[in-house]
């Protein structure tokens, strides 16, 4: 489903003030490799500073980060030539770590607005209104979120739990292809990362895969990945199964740094 | 305020995405292939005479235009605002077009050029009272229609009747109503306020006229619809509402242009009054013909706005949503005279490509306990430049006025720009003022996350934009909240990437 290759990427020197100084970007990911087949979980776990974030946004598209060697191919397709919204309706999906407050504009219409690009995308017709609210609602009970909640800005004033099952929301309702979750876990108490984990657990599936971005075990506890990879130094540096993060949790990675 | 008007739009943008595929451009500038009836360009006392007597107005009012035509030309055009203002050629202008099929008035609906009910239907403006009534979206709202000069139609007057309210072209007014009109007329915005204001005063052609009487709450949502058809014209209709005590309206207008080269001049007077503890709330939609995207056409729109709360408790509420027109100035006001009086302003104002706007309002606080809130959202994008100017001015008698202004500008793209004139004037100390103003580009973090979702980066700007407006959308009501988001997305289209 998806294929990494030889991937290096750095932050657009217009948006990072050092390396404008400096007269060139920072390069981030340096030969990076992947390839995630269709009904996997994979888990990238590395250190602070390793790349992780950036790969997450490498791969949905985002304008800061510059690919400047390497290639993705995901579905037959070069992922890299799309827009990312023709990658989210093609089936992406991004979790956000820090998911953005947009005011005034309720979570009602961003995700109609959402659903609606990607069912067009398909060639389906759009759900009409009482068929959408009552997809939604069943979705928002999924992950214990009211339907006021539904009408509010989107993450506006919500709690830091709040964005991330408003994350989880909005994955279980375009039900994506890939899901790319980016330390969707950090910053949870125990009940909201179970929400989450629930969430992710539900759209799994053999056409489905996860790309799990974490740098902590606890999640992997709730979501059972079938492979771990460490990332450190803008590269992969060791694979293996879940029994690779429990020994990460136990050592740190600078024994992987090292090596 | 109506029922009506109690009902706020949950999500006002959620049809932004399909106005956007429906509307590539500027959808109303269409040109009506209809016969008119204009008079020769040019301004001179004769033209002023030939206009009442069109109108077969009586003697005082021809006086009172000639008054303000005398004052008017030992005036000037206002300089002070941050605007490039080409030179504009009023003698080359037509002060009178009708068209041709109207002469003896139309007596009914029926009666009425279907080719003006079909430009109306192209508008999405229903005219026949039943196809109204079918509709849902606009089934409470009673329509008076400007045409060039002319009102063409008036919606739903005899249920009105019924009510008591009067609800006509002035025209007629000055025809049916004389004392009324000459009671109110020029009182609060009176022949000499300034150069715009009694140039109105002389040509004003038409416009609405509405009157509520003691202790009527108007049973359904007002509006005029005006449209600037003929060539060469300029629009200078003069709309007066008054609402007597305990008395209450809701008023709307939208005003459209055809799409040409050349730019028109829209110069228009609005006088609200309301007395004890009446509401008058009034709402514009503005979508005059902006020009294209390099400054040629559009409508120059000066526009003069003002509102009095002359008895205690009562409640002026002003709303505009300013996409259109080349040129707009325009400063919707309040004079709070009466005890405990509120007046109240929202807007929201865009400006793209080459469009300039310096708008905003005065609040003067006279009498006691006067209050007032302004919430003024400036969009800029292209080469648009915009202004906010607003006046806050509490006189020695207003004792415990106060007043709240916001004032938020939102920048999308490098090349335009936002300025804010806040001017205060207090002299009275027990005056409470609060000023909060903050400008801000378009997140590019709140792009990404959008367009993340599959929501294309137009439809994501226009999201944003419409978030940023809500406060003042809410105050709309919602067959014009849904109107104002589209309009929104309509305007701001190629305005990133």
């Amino acid at each position: 489903m998806l294929s990494i290759e030889n991937l290096h990427a750095e932050i657009s020197s217009d948006r990072d003030p050092a390396s404008r100084l400096a007269g060139a970007g920072k390069s981030i990911l340096k030969g990076l490799n992947l390839r995630i087949q269709a009904g996997e979980v994979h888990a990238i776990m590395g250190p602070n500073g390793a790349g992780k974030s950036t790969l997450s946004k490498v791969l949905a598209g985002h304008e800061d980060y510059i690919v400047t060697a390497g290639s993705v191919s995901y579905q037959g397709a070069d992922l890299l030539a799309l827009e990312p919204e023709v990658r989210a309706r093609s089936g992406i999906f991004l979790g956000f770590q820090y998911p953005v407050e947009i005011p005034g504009v309720s979570n009602m219409t961003l995700l109609k607005t959402a659903l609606n690009a990607k069912l067009k995308h398909e060639g389906k017709p759009e759900l009409d209104a009482g068929s959408f609210l009552a997809y939604v609602k069943a979705k928002a009970k999924q992950v214990g979120i009211e339907t006021k909640m539904l009408q509010r800005g989107v993450n506006e004033g919500f709690s830091g739990g709040e964005k991330k099952r408003n994350e989880i929301l909005q994955m279980l309702v375009l039900e994506p292809t890939l899901m790319v979750l980016d330390e969707t876990d950090s910053g949870l108490d125990i009940d909201a990362l179970k929400v989450v984990a629930d969430g992710i657990n539900a759209l799994r599936s053999p056409e489905r895969a996860t790309l799990l971005v974490t740098h902590y075990q606890r999640l992997l506890d709730y979501v059972k990945p079938d492979y771990v990879h460490v990332l450190a130094g803008g590269r992969i540096v060791k694979t293996g199964g879940p029994e690779l993060a429990l020994e990460l949790e136990e050592k740190g990675y600078g024994w992987l740094e090292a090596a | 305020m109506s029922a009506a008007a109690e009902l706020k739009p949950k999500a006002i943008q959620a049809d932004v995405a399909e106005a956007i595929a429906a509307r590539r451009e500027y959808s109303a500038g269409f040109v009506t292939d209809i016969a008119s009836d204009t008079v020769a360009p040019g301004l001179s006392e004769d033209v002023i005479r030939l206009i009442s007597a069109r109108k077969h107005e009586p003697e005082w009012l021809l006086a009172w235009r000639l008054k303000a035509y005398r004052n008017w030309l030992k005036l000037t055009p206002p300089d002070w605002a941050q605007l490039k203002v080409p030179p504009i050629d009023l003698q080359s202008i037509s002060y009178y077009s009708q068209p041709k099929s109207h002469k003896d008035g139309p007596k009914s609906l029926d009666e009425v050029d279907p080719k003006l009910l079909e430009t109306y239907k192209k508008l999405g403006i229903p005219l026949q009272e039943q196809a109204m009534l079918a509709g849902v979206q606009s089934s409470n709202i009673a329509m008076d229609v400007v045409f060039d000069s002319v009102s063409v139609a008036t919606t739903f007057k005899a249920k009105l009747k019924e009510a008591g309210v009067i609800f006509c072209p002035i025209s007629e007014a000055v025809r049916e109503y004389p004392e009324l009109v000459q009671q109110y007329l020029g009182t609060v915005v009176g022949i000499n306020d300034n150069y715009y204001a009694a140039l109105n005063s002389a040509v004003f052609t038409d416009g609405s006229f509405v009157f509520v009487p003691k202790g009527v709450r108007c049973p359904m949502e007002l509006s005029t619809y005006f449209r600037i058809n003929e060539k060469n014209t300029g629009q200078f209709e003069r709309t007066l509402i008054i609402c007597e005590d305990d008395a209450q309206v809701s008023y709307l207008e939208g005003c459209t242009a055809p799409q040409r080269d050349e730019n028109q001049l829209h110069a228009a007077v609005v006088e609200l009054v309301a007395l004890e503890r009446a509401e008058i709330k009034y709402s514009t939609v503005q979508n005059w013909y902006p020009g294209d995207e390099n400054g040629v056409g559009g409508i120059y729109n000066f526009v003069t706005k003002r509102g009095e709360c002359r008895g205690a408790n009562s409640k002026i509420s002003w709303t505009q949503v300013e996409t259109g027109s080349a040129i707009t100035w325009k400063y919707p006001s309040c004079v709070l005279r009466g005890d405990n009086s509120i007046g109240e302003f929202y807007s929201v104002a865009l400006t793209h490509h080459r469009q300039q706007a310096d708008t905003g309002t005065k609040m003067i606080h006279i009498g006691k306990n006067t209050r007032s809130t302004i919430v003024s959202k400036g969009i800029a994008a292209g080469h648009g430049q915009q202004s906010y100017r607003g006046l806050v001015r509490v006189l020695p008698g207003a004792a415990g006025a106060r007043n709240h202004t916001q004032c938020d500008s939102l920048l999308i793209g490098p090349n335009c720009g936002a300025h804010t004139f806040p001017y205060t004037e207090v002299r009275n100390p027990s005056a409470k003022l609060e000023h909060e103003a903050t400008t801000s580009k378009i997140g590019e973090d709140q792009l990404f996350y959008l367009r993340s979702r599959g929501i294309g980066e137009e439809d994501a700007v226009s999201m944003i934009v419409n978030g940023f407006c809500k406060d003042v959308f809410r105050e709309l009501p919602m067959e014009f909240a849904v109107e104002a988001g589209k309009l929104l997305a309509v305007s701001l289209e190629g305005a990133v990437g």
